[in-house]
């Protein structure tokens, strides 16, 4: 629906201040970058700092870690299957490696491997590319242009972001890959935006000391995620994708090496046994857990099924104490509520102002700040714009980009959000937008090395569902770069692991009978079982009158 | 966190509710609900028809009918607003015919696409498929680029597609539109368009290990050494153009 008549009016106050909030911006004037000491104290109001939000986990190779509620549920619940009635000694399928996950990570590694002569079953849990790959919009870091920017100062950027924390052989690997990840989508067909000569366009993102986010107009990780899919398509005889069957145990041979995993056809119930050498772990992120209630950006299938699955075969997490909130989701209208507005828009000029027209923070600043600042303006200040909806928001004043740059430029360069807003009868290119944070990204996950190797031989991790890269916080451009870097990483290590370590030997599912016994003598009482696998929206009075006395087989 | 609601459907109803009928059985829904919404709303758990529910990846096109109106409509279940006795089915998934090529033997011309993609003449520039885009793509405008060899054009036309494939629901001449477009993009992007020379450049330096003492330097540092380097690192301004370099050039 468009803007009711009190938010019209208070878009006045918008307008009255934009003038002068544009002439500044193209005097270079800012509102002044927070100092760290600035930064630490405004994080305070940031969701990762509610000490009531986590709890220590009561089993598990991270026993003690303080997470989220919502994330400590799902790794202390019960396997989905009884892993004694499986039978181990008859598999459905049988490959070289077997990739969980079908979204940009899962499907560079998948390529990779394939190209390295491994033959590979590609798993996942809904469609192929169903995925936080396809939505992410802004652009991907990488320093490519060497008059300006070099690997040092993007690894300087990510430490900086991730508050110094991350684990520097990650973070050095994803700056120093970051070049040929592009190179190699480039080489892939995938259409980045550039000048006439073929020089990549780059812009700012929060928390970049160089213009280096490359992007796709507004819609660079669908562009990606459709480009590698379209490959990995083309290796059909090598590469084996098995749609809506995600996987729900891993699999440990005789020798302690992850030897493949138990799917789970979610349309026919069935569970299939698949032997592999080696395993990928790419199922991506969480925010369908919804942690302290918050929406979220995230697909319908992000729900840390990796990593439960890992956990359980004894890897342990790291960094899952910070969760990401997006600092700009679309909050207003009710319809498209918890959508991401990338960052782009923020890089290209829009400021974020209050209910008085105000600014109140930079608007390149790193993305917790940035998200603690809107949350504090809002709560602590109440300088927030109400909803219709009962909600508070902050404007992010899109029209400013027209005004700065030309006019048409929000309307050619974000495409996608102008079609999505126009459909509600509101024209951000005249009209700003209502947002507030959105549960966006998990920074943690499992443990893994910059080899992609995890703890577990035979089991390696990328993208989203790794934690150790972006340290508490990661910047924006660095997680499409992520998968990609990791992805191919770990698709080129597995395929040579298959080679010269893994061994045949039987296969069993013990870490899981082990698992089970330690959540009940942990006295840990939950009807809960896990991975989640899907969350579930079904209105509660709907659900009081779901009474099945007993499972005859259907979802639920 | 009383001020931010969570991606559920709002519980007290303070919305009106309206009868929509989904694959022609009735159930009535609060009005301010998006088709994807309301169907969960009304007890429905998907498997299939629901993906990135922002409105990107294709999985939940949706087709509909109002009362008394021949005309077919259709949207994304995750974009779209309800309306009432709207009578809806989703397609979540359409069969066509895919073309496989080996992409790295390819130049990019317009008979490599004519000779994976033949049923492309078949087209008879009915609209159809224009029509039914739920992302108001202009499918046969880059159809018809296509015919004339156009790549760029269609690459271009095409950029917004998702491909949830109602273009090939509704074509009379049976063509796979969809994943003619992804080829043409593919095409353009690697051989249309030039690669990047500063990008080969920058491959090519890290190859040599011109960074690897900075970085190793940075890796070797103490928190509040790093904090300060971080801090005294020189901003790009966000109005400077493409020539703009840094006074320190120490590290490039």
């Amino acid at each position: 629906m468009p803007y009711p008549e009190e938010l019209k009016r208070l878009i006045k106050q918008v307008e009255k201040t934009r003038s002068e909030r544009v002439a500044k911006k193209k005097r270079n004037e800012e509102v002044p970058f927070l100092s760290l000491e600035e930064r630490e104290r405004r994080l305070q109001y940031h969701p990762d700092f509610k000490e009531e939000g986590r709890r220590p986990l009561k089993v598990g190779p991270s026993k003690g870690y303080k997470i989220a509620h919502e994330m400590a549920e799902v790794l202390e619940a019960y396997s989905r299957v009884k892993p004694e009635t499986i039978d181990l000694k008859k598999w459905d399928f049988e490959t070289d490696v077997l990739v969980i996950g079908g979204g940009g990570a899962g499907t560079s590694a998948a390529i990779i491997a394939a190209q390295n002569g491994a033959k590979v079953i590609l798993a996942t849990k809904l469609r192929h590319g169903d995925a936080n790959t396809m939505m992410a919009e802004g652009g991907i870091q990488a320093a490519t242009k060497g008059h300006k920017d070099s690997p040092y100062f993007h690894y300087l950027d990510v430490m900086g972001g991730g508050h110094f924390k991350n684990v520097p052989a990650l973070a050095e690997t994803l700056a120093k890959k970051a070049p040929d990840a592009i190179q190699w989508l480039e080489s892939l067909g995938c259409n980045f935006s550039k000048f006439p000569d073929g020089t990549l366009k780059t812009i700012h993102g929060g928390g970049t000391s160089r213009k280096r986010m490359h992007f796709a107009a507004d819609i660079t990780g669908a562009e990606i995620m459709r480009t590698v899919r379209d490959e990995a398509r083309n290796l059909g005889e090598l590469i084996q994708v098995i749609e809506f069957s995600p996987a729900v145990e891993l699999v440990i041979n005789e020798h302690g090496q992850c030897a493949g995993a138990v799917l789970y056809n979610m349309e026919t119930e069935e569970y299939f046994l698949v032997k592999a050498k080696a395993v990928v772990m790419a199922t991506g992120g969480s925010g369908r857990l919804h942690i302290q209630g918050f929406m979220t950006t995230n697909h319908y299938g992000a729900t840390a099924d990796g990593i439960v699955m890992a956990y359980r075969a004894g890897v342990p997490v790291s960094f899952l104490h910070t969760v990401q909130y997006h600092p700009t989701g679309i909050v207003f209208p009710e319809q498209a509520e918890g959508i991401l507005i990338t960052e782009k828009f923020r890089g290209s000029g829009a400021n974020l102002v209050n209910i008085e027209g105000n600014q109140f923070v930079n608007e390149r600043e790193p993305r917790d700040v940035e998200a603690a600042s809107i949350i504090k303006e809002c709560i602590v200040e109440r300088k927030g714009v109400p909803t219709p909806t009962g909600k508070l928001g902050i404007w992010l004043d899109s029209p400013m980009i027209d005004d700065l740059v030309g006019p048409g430029t929000v309307e050619k360069e974000f495409p996608g959000k102008y079609i999505l807003y126009k459909r509600f009868g509101i024209d951000i290119s005249k009209e700003p937008m209502l947002i507030y944070p959105t549960l966006h990204y998990q920074n943690g996950g499992v443990e893994f090395k910059n080899t992609g190797e995890t703890c577990v031989p035979g089991l390696f991790a990328a993208g989203e569902v790794g934690g150790g890269i972006h340290g508490e916080n990661r910047l924006m451009g660095n997680s499409l770069l992520d998968i990609i870097v990791f992805g191919r990483i770990a698709g080129k290590t597995a395929s040579e692991y298959i080679r010269n370590q893994a061994r045949d030997g039987a296969l069993n599912l013990d870490h899981v009978i082990k698992y089970n016994k330690e959540v009940a003598q942990a006295g840990i009482e939950t009807e809960k079982v896990s991975p989640m696998l899907l969350p579930d929206y079904t209105d509660p009075r709907v659900r009081e009158r779901q009474l099945t006395s007993h499972y005859v087989g259907t979802m639920r | 966190m009383s001020t931010v609601s969570e991606d559920l459907p709002t519980m007290e109803i303070k919305a009106k509710l309206i009868p929509i009928y989904v694959m022609g059985k009735k159930y009535e829904v609060p009005e301010t609900l998006t088709i994807m919404k309301a169907i969960e709303y009304a007890g429905y758990k998907y498997i299939r028809g629901c993906g990135c529910r922002g409105g990107v990846c294709g999985a939940c096109s949706t087709v509909y009918r109002k009362p008394g109106d021949h005309k077919i409509y259709t949207g994304l279940a995750c974009q779209t607003v309800v309306e009432p006795d709207m009578y809806l089915t989703q397609i979540p998934f359409y069969p066509a015919l895919r073309a496989t090529y080996n992409f790295h033997e390819m130049t990019g011309t317009a008979e490599e696409v004519f000779a994976l993609y033949p049923e492309l003449f078949r087209c008879v520039a009915c609209n159809n498929c224009t029509k039914v885009c739920p992302m108001d793509v202009e499918v046969m405008d880059y159809i018809s680029a296509l015919k004339r060899g156009d790549l760029k054009a269609a690459a271009e036309i095409s950029f917004d597609c998702i491909q949830c494939g109602l273009c090939a629901s509704r074509c009379m001449g049976e063509l796979p539109q969809y994943h003619i477009a992804q080829l043409a993009r593919r095409l353009n992007g690697a051989y249309l368009t030039p690669r990047a020379e500063h990008l080969k450049t920058m491959v090519a330096n890290i190859e040599t290990g011109r960074y690897d003492a900075g970085l190793n330097g940075l890796k070797e540092m103490d928190v509040a050494q790093l904090k300060k380097v971080y801090q005294e690192r020189e901003m790009e301004p966000a109005t400077a153009g493409e020539d703009w370099t840094p006074k320190d050039k120490s590290y490039l």
